[in-house]
């Protein structure tokens, strides 16, 4: 089995107070920031991997290719992609500026259609545009289904088919899918026995790992062998435009950090009401 | 700041540490120093994420140098800010170097590879109530009966010794430095037992132990190398373990700095943060000035042990210099706390009294001024 991973690098979420605005409030600049794999897109790759392997054995037995569209500095994301378990990579070069979910999703499918994997598995969005859409415009621009917030995977026998259990608000809901397919995943399925794939054994548990697997020294060190092949937006034909243009970008007012102490709901409610203005 | 010798790699694998460390260790840090003890689990939960076995030869299920043993602690300590978690963690990284080097296949299969894969935990047993600093004081005696040493006599000081699996540990066998010799002596030996979890001044969620050595019958084939063979190899260790130790107080330092900065930061005073004032800011950058001095020479030890020229004085050197500055960090990190720095809940406060052990532990700082004068010639 081929599957095709997008992953994005990302501001790291925890050093969110890190991030500026530009003195015109066009855009989030980037300067002095650290960068790490869109959380969401860790658990894709964790999905993939445990489909593509014996997890017993620790022998891979299918392939991942990772995707990644943004800056030529993604590629130590991919690298990260590539030591805990991928085969290969590509990076599709563009400036983020230039990106929206339209654009990515264009992307995504010029190198689906160059790849033609059997599942194409990726987070349901990235913590930094919070768009939720590239997912579902990309299955759409394939014409492949679309699987939102996939909790649990099982292969069937012949391996075109899967069973999927999607996390939803309200519950769970059961599908079945014949591939090509697009699958986002939510954290459920960092669950040790979320994905059965018909090699590893049934009862076999993954550790729990908030984020899914760790790269060992070894991976790490087999990823720089690995191949990561460079493409063009232009040389993909992607001549995809943004739709969404930011307007006003502006940080929220700082918090003032004051302490009040309340000896009555009723004095809560009415504080919350009258000072803090949230009710 | 990270060390000269760090390639992409090792910004990867910190990456990796600093995960783990922030899922498994930050969260319990304060409670599991204040139990005097963290889960056994851990070592395990460690191993899966293929940091247990850093700086260990492939042979025997490791992978990478003492570099990358090194980043990965360092970044263990700095994200999950448990001292005392790490350093019980790390317990085998004196106890299985000997028996890599000297011991036979059949004892590093025993006893090496369960503890990388942290299912047993291994402890390293020199120091007694009457010989510390002095290794050829050792009483501890084993006396050969048949097939098995008959031990008698008692350890001191041991990290990880409340509950380890393994020990190895230094026993007489003869006169002076040629009569010492490495035995490893298994939990569950008649004999063998760990008397006391001993109360310290830092360092508390991990365990130290006082273990006693009463008739205890240990089957020849625990022998580590040749008889006599123990002093040479207790030696053979001093240099990585006094490196690492060195590793500890630049990641214990610098965890201190940035406790003190955040600290200074936040805190008011006189209608300002502390960073407002001048003296704050320049207390934080001579700590920073001599963080930045302590790593350049742990890293310069670190890239000449690689290159095979790292002299058990150079490695003194970088020891004393890299805890002197740890013991002044951590004292001025308290003083920007203020009081708050002299409370438990405080991190400064921890890494303080955790700073202490490090001129002693490992081999003294005056153990270190004789081995360099020693070499030096003075």
């Amino acid at each position: 089995m081929k599957i095709l991973v997008p992953i994005k690098r990302v501001a790291d979420p925890d050093n969110a107070n890190k991030v500026k605005v530009s003195a015109d409030g066009t855009q989030v600049t980037t300067e002095g920031l650290e960068w790490k794999m869109n959380p969401f897109d860790e658990w894709a790759l964790e999905a993939a991997l445990r489909l593509t392997e014996d997890g017993a054995a620790k022998s891979r037995v299918g392939e991942v290719v990772l995707v990644s569209v943004g800056p030529k500095e993604a590629v130590a994301t991919v690298r990260e992609g590539l030591a805990k378990g991928a085969e290969r990579g590509v990076i599709v070069e563009g400036n983020d500026n230039d990106l929206d979910s339209n654009v990515i999703a264009a992307a995504l499918a010029a190198v689906a259609k160059k790849e033609s994997p059997d599942l194409i598995v990726m987070g349901k969005q990235t913590v930094d545009g919070d768009s939720n859409v590239a997912g579902t415009v990309l299955a759409d621009k394939l014409g492949w289904p679309i699987i939102n917030y996939a909790m649990r995977i099982e292969t069937s026998d012949d391996g075109k088919t899967f069973a999927i259990k999607r996390d939803l608000d309200v519950g769970v809901a059961s599908v079945k899918v014949t591939g090509p397919v697009v699958i986002t995943v939510s954290d459920s399925i960092l669950h040790p026995e979320s994905v059965k794939n018909g090699v590893t054994p049934a009862d076999f548990k993954y550790p729990e790992a908030e984020g899914g697997r760790y790269a060992s020294l070894k991976g790490i060190m087999q990823a720089k062998k690995k191949p990561i092949a460079e493409q063009t937006l232009s040389g993909l034909g992607v001549d995809a435009k943004r739709t969404v243009t930011y307007k006003k970008f502006e940080l929220p007012p700082a918090r003032s950090g004051q302490t009040t102490f309340v000896e009555s709901v009723e004095e809560l409610v009415e504080k919350l009401r009258t000072e803090a203005k949230v009710l | 700041m990270t060390y000269l010798f760090e390639t992409d790699e090792h910004q990867t694998l910190r990456a990796q540490a600093r995960r783990f460390a922030e899922a498994e260790i930050a969260p319990h840090a304060h409670a599991w120093d204040e139990a005097g003890l963290f889960p056994r689990a851990l070592y395990g939960a460690m191993a899966g994420a293929g940091l247990l076995a850093l700086g260990y030869p492939e042979s025997v299920g490791g992978a990478g140098d003492i570099g990358h043993m090194l980043v990965a602690a360092e970044e263990l300590l700095l994200a999950g800010k448990s001292v005392g978690t790490c350093v019980g963690l790390g317990s085998h990284a004196i106890a299985l170097p000997p028996i890599i080097k000297l011991g036979t296949d059949a004892q590093r299969e025993r006893f090496v590879r369960p503890v990388l894969r942290g299912e047993k935990i291994a402890a390293l047993a020199i120091t007694e109530p009457g010989a510390g600093s002095d290794v050829a004081g050792v009483a501890t005696r084993a006396v050969r009966e048949g097939d098995r040493y008959v031990v008698d006599g008692a350890k001191t000081f041991i990290t990880s010794g409340y509950r380890a699996d393994i020990v190895t540990t230094v026993v007489r066998t003869g006169e002076g430095h040629g009569g010492l010799t490495l035995l490893v002596v298994e939990r569950g030996t008649p004999g063998f037992e760990a008397t006391r979890k001993l109360d310290k001044m830092g360092w508390w969620a991990s365990d130290t132990a006082e273990l006693s050595f009463d008739a205890c019958r240990v089957p020849v084939e625990n022998r580590v190398g040749a008889e006599g063979a123990g002093f040479v190899a207790i030696m053979m260790n001093f240099v990585t373990e006094r490196l690492m130790l060195a590793g500890q107080c630049v990641a214990t330092a610098e965890l201190a700095h940035r406790e003190s900065v955040a600290y200074a930061k936040e805190r008011r005073a006189f209608g300002k943060t502390l960073s407002g004032f001048q003296v704050t800011r320049h207390k934080l950058a001579d700590m920073s000035c001599r963080i930045a001095a302590a790593r350049a020479l742990v890293g310069e030890g670190v890239m000449r042990f690689l290159r095979g020229d790292a002299s058990p004085a150079l490695a003194a050197k970088v020891k004393n210099t890299a805890t002197d500055m740890c013991t002044y960090v951590c004292d001025q990190a308290v003083q920007i706390h203020g009081g708050y720095g002299y409370m438990r809940e405080y991190v400064v406060e921890r890494l303080y009294r955790d700073a202490r052990l490090y001129p002693i532990g490992g081999g003294t700082r005056e153990i270190m001024l004789e081995l360099i004068a020693k070499a030096e010639g003075y």
